[in-house]
């Protein structure tokens, strides 16, 4: 017989996500606003979050207009690339038990392909504009994501270590004692750092970087297409907060102990709240850092991140041999 | 109107004398009492070469219409006058040389090779006057577009639209325009390849979010770094001078609020102080101290557009708010004694427009006090970022040498180390009076410019205190005729007071024929306005010397071989406004 169940779950999480995305706009929109002593959209609806609806509306009447020296194909399927590419990340995400669209055994990896597509996207985008500052973004953004993939896929390999799995539930529950945001720091630190420059936000937007390259890659982008770019940086801020909490704050667990245990909410609730947090963590990034200069930002994470990331990996492994041999 | 009696050393003349022999020289005096002498065209070249030594920097250059001016008599015969001013920072010294043309040959040897910085200077006169100058390496239009047909600023060019019969867009002539926009890379003296690459050329502007209005810069491009750029303005040109020549001397003063239009009322205390100088007119203490105060808010106010663009430039997004919603609350304060906002157009000939309000002392006294404590917070959160300060320390740096050639002055000269202020060296308009310090910094970089600007701040604080706490008495306007209308109510009893307050409000004054420039330290260096008066109700001639104009010409110097990115941080530290580059 069908199974019905899986489908309702995988579009379930479909809305959620592009509602969710939609929905961040907004709240970050009032979060900076409220960081930087003003108000934010606060006209439509209450608290303003009609704006959603409102932007929306505005962006699908705008006219679907593709510049006459551009690639045309490449440019209209750029902006489809990143979408769909974070969507599918979220396949792997164990929302709960049992929420959850698949739990392969490869799941942190299938995490890090998804996101490294979304390359693509960029760099296509700026490619096939045609226009000088889209190039330069797309080039920045090509060289920036190559290079932050490296420490991205490193910084996780403690947690498999330390696990001996690569699916996601596993990670979670590798945790029911201790968050691996302790054991493993060095990991979170450039994970987060990675990660910013992967979902190429503020203070690591070099790609973009209004003040410098006017709006980079998506220059020449506007209505629907300039709104899937938007979606999708969104929808990996989502991606990119739910992998931090599934890998180092324990996924689903309500906070733990090692004596023990507050579980007063149910999991997916705990998932939220822990993601809002992460979420709101990168808001305040944004707000608060200047943007590094774009070779800066190279010696960044060649000369800082990499030999962290390894330092970490050896510590861990000594750690992990010195217990098997039987610690103390 | 304190105006340092500065006579000329006998040094300059007597060198000048000894090497070219006496005939040579016409010396002309000016209400200013800058020593002003006539040049024989044949000697200009070797008169501004032996110079050269004695002035740092070429403080202005600019031509004058002669051929409709009447009061003249000290002066020898010439159609067209072309201006060189110089300055000597180190004996506080001015000097001024005139070379006179005539219609029929306009023509004069460039100064390029001895400042650097006439490079625009003459292609502005080239621009306005049709005087060209030969062996200027790139002599075309500068301010207004390629297709202008005229030289603006002669006397027989149209100031109205209304003159210049009636202008029609079609298709030829868009097709013309077009084409004139063209960019070629030759035409801007870029290579389009190197040795074994080919450049990209970028044009950065004139709309572009960083470049702080409608300024902009072609640069060669290789990869992100950049091996050449050109700047080119004119793109907010509004021919200030040529309103200076039809407005009354009164109804240009809200003009000059638009030159540098962050600075509001400190444009207007450059013009009024040289009308002032020309018709002698006194200014009462009250008024002075108002002015100065009103000087140094609109200072701060400046300052934090500064600041927060600055910041925003370098990537940080935030601090912008927190400088705009201050300076929110200082126009707050300007609003409850001017009326307005950023272009208060509040002084005037003499004084202020009005005595300040019941209750100015609180409100003022309200925002300084709370001000330091919010310019260290600031400082924790902007300056002493260290993403902010890998992104300016070392950027964009020239030493004070390279500043003087190109005539770069205000707080980018002092972040060289030198500490000429106007301010101080030249107290005008009462500033002698207060005590404040001048801060200086050696790097010369980008963040030391910002770093003084916060200062500066500081500084301005100190002196509006003292503002408050010793406002004098008194009247807040002359008393003057040229100033001041006779009493209304009396006007219907005799005729004398009644002609004299007809004319003084449907004329204007009637300024006494002379020529006159005041500097002030305005928020972004010196600024002055050289007046020729005629003997009329408007100015002859009005000639604005900008800081702003002067420091984008060194941008090419300071940006070379390094990236975009460092590019816009060079930009933002600038501090220009393109309204007071254009005019």
């Amino acid at each position: 017989m069908f199974e019905w169940g899986p489908i309702m779950l995988a579009m379930g999480i479909l809305i959620f996500g592009v509602a969710g995305a939609a929905f961040l706009t907004w709240w970050e929109r009032r979060l900076l606003g409220f960081w930087q002593d003003r108000y934010g959209p606060n006209r439509i609806g209450p608290f303003g979050v009609g704006q959603v609806v409102a932007d929306m509306i505005k962006l699908l009447l705008k006219d679907d207009w593709v510049p006459p020296f551009a690639d045309r194909m490449v440019f209209v399927f750029a902006p489809t690339a990143i979408v769909v590419a974070m969507m599918m990340g979220f396949a792997v995400v164990p929302f709960s038990p049992g929420i959850q669209i698949i739990d392969v055994n490869i799941g942190l990896l299938f995490f890090l392909g998804m996101t490294s597509l979304a390359v693509y996207s960029v760099l296509l985008g700026g490619l096939a504009s045609n226009n000088k500052y889209a190039l330069l973004g797309g080039l920045r953004s090509a060289s920036q994501m190559v290079s932050y993939e490296v420490f991205m896929g490193l910084s996780l390999m403690g947690i498999v270590m330390m696990t001996g799995s690569f699916s996601l539930v596993e990670i979670v529950k590798a945790q029911e004692n201790v968050w691996f945001c302790f054991s493993q720091a060095l990991g979170l630190i450039v994970f987060v750092i990675a990660g910013i420059a992967e979902s190429h936000r503020l203070p690591f937007d070099l790609p973009e970087a209004e003040h410098e390259l006017t709006a980079g890659f998506h220059t020449e982008y506007g209505g629907m297409k300039f709104a899937m770019f938007m979606l999708g940086e969104y929808l990996g801020l989502m991606l990119i907060s739910a992998m931090i909490v599934t890998l180092f704050f324990g996924g689903w667990m309500g906070p733990s102990l090692i004596i023990f245990e507050i579980n007063w909410l149910p999991p997916v609730a705990w998932f939220t709240i822990k993601i809002i947090f992460v979420i709101n963590f990168f808001v305040l990034l944004r707000a608060a850092i200047p943007r590094p200069r774009y070779d800066q930002l190279m010696s960044l994470g060649w000369k800082v991140m990499l030999p962290i990331t390894l330092f970490n990996l050896v510590i861990t492994g000594a750690v992990l041999l010195w217990l098997q041999e039987g610690g103390l | 109107m304190q105006l340092a009696q500065r006579e000329v050393k006998p040094s300059i003349l007597k060198l000048l004398n000894d090497e070219f022999g006496n005939e040579v020289f016409l010396s002309q005096k000016c209400t200013d009492k800058i020593p002003t002498i006539w040049v024989p065209r044949q000697h200009v070249l070797q008169v501004l070469g032996s110079l050269r030594p004695h002035f740092c920097m070429l403080y202005d250059l600019f031509a004058i219409d002669e051929r409709t001016r009447e009061h003249r008599q000290d002066q020898p015969d010439a159609d067209y006058t072309v201006v060189y001013q110089l300055l000597s920072m180190r004996r506080n010294e001015d000097l001024r040389l005139k070379v006179g043309l005539s219609a029929s040959h306009l023509m004069l040897p460039s100064i390029v090779k001895i400042w650097p910085n006439a490079n625009w200077y003459e292609r502005e006169v080239w621009d306005m006057f049709g005087i060209s100058f030969e062996g200027h390496p790139s002599l075309f239009r500068i301010l207004l577009p390629p297709t202008w047909e005229g030289h603006a600023l002669r006397k027989d060019h149209p100031a109205r639209a209304t003159e210049m019969g009636e202008f029609k867009m079609d298709s030829e002539r868009v097709a013309k325009e077009q084409e004139a926009l063209r960019f070629r890379p030759e035409d801007w003296g870029l290579t389009s390849e190197g040795e074994d690459n080919e450049y990209m050329f970028l044009n950065l502007g004139p709309n572009h979010p960083s470049v702080h209005g409608v300024f902009r810069i072609a640069l060669q491009l290789d990869g992100e770094v950049i091996i050449n750029s050109v700047p080119d303005i004119g793109y907010h040109h509004r021919g200030a001078e040529k309103m200076g020549e039809r407005q009354t001397w009164h109804t240009y003063i809200p003009y000059t609020d638009r030159i540098d239009y962050l600075a509001g009322v400190m444009n207007n205390l450059a013009y009024i102080q040289t009308v002032e100088l020309l018709a002698g007119i006194k200014v009462p203490e009250r008024a002075k101290v108002i002015r100065i105060m009103l000087a140094e808010l609109f200072r701060i106010s400046s300052h934090l557009v500064f600041y927060g663009t600055f910041v925003q430039d370098v990537g940080q997004m935030s601090p912008v708010f927190y400088m705009f919603a201050d300076r929110e609350r200082l126009f707050g304060i300007i609003e409850a004694i001017t009326g307005g906002r950023m272009h208060p157009a509040w002084f005037r000939i003499g004084g202020v427009a009005q005595d300040l309000p019941n209750g100015w002392d609180k409100l003022i006294l309200d925002f300084i006090d709370s001000m330091p404590a919010r310019l260290d917070e600031w400082d924790k959160m902007a300056m002493q970022n260290k993403v902010l300060k890998d992104r300016t320390v070392g950027i964009g740096v020239y030493t004070e040498k390279e500043a003087l050639d190109w005539g770069v002055t205000g707080p980018g000269l002092r972040a060289t180390g030198n500490d000429w202020d106007v301010r101080k060296k030249r107290p005008y308009g009462g500033y002698d009076q207060f005590d404040f310090e001048v801060p200086t910094a050696n790097g010369g970089d980008c963040y030391d410019r910002a770093v003084l600007r916060i200062e500066e701040m500081r500084e301005s604080i100190k002196i509006i205190r003292q503002c408050v706490e010793n406002m004098p008495g008194g009247h807040y306007k002359s008393e003057h005729r040229s100033t001041t209308p006779p009493p209304k109510e009396r006007t219907m009893t005799d005729i004398e007071t009644l002609i004299h307050h007809f004319l003084n409000v449907s004329w204007g004054p009637v300024i006494p024929h002379g020529e006159a420039s005041v500097m002030i330290e305005a928020t972004k260096g010196i600024n002055s306005y050289h007046l020729i008066s005629d003997n009329g109700t408007n100015a002859y001639r009005t000639r604005i010397r900008t800081p702003s104009f002067a420091h984008l010409q060194q941008i090419p110097l300071i940006s070379r071989g390094l990236l975009i990115p460092d590019l816009i941080a060079i930009i933002a530290s600038i501090d220009f406004v393109m309204a007071d580059v254009d005019r």
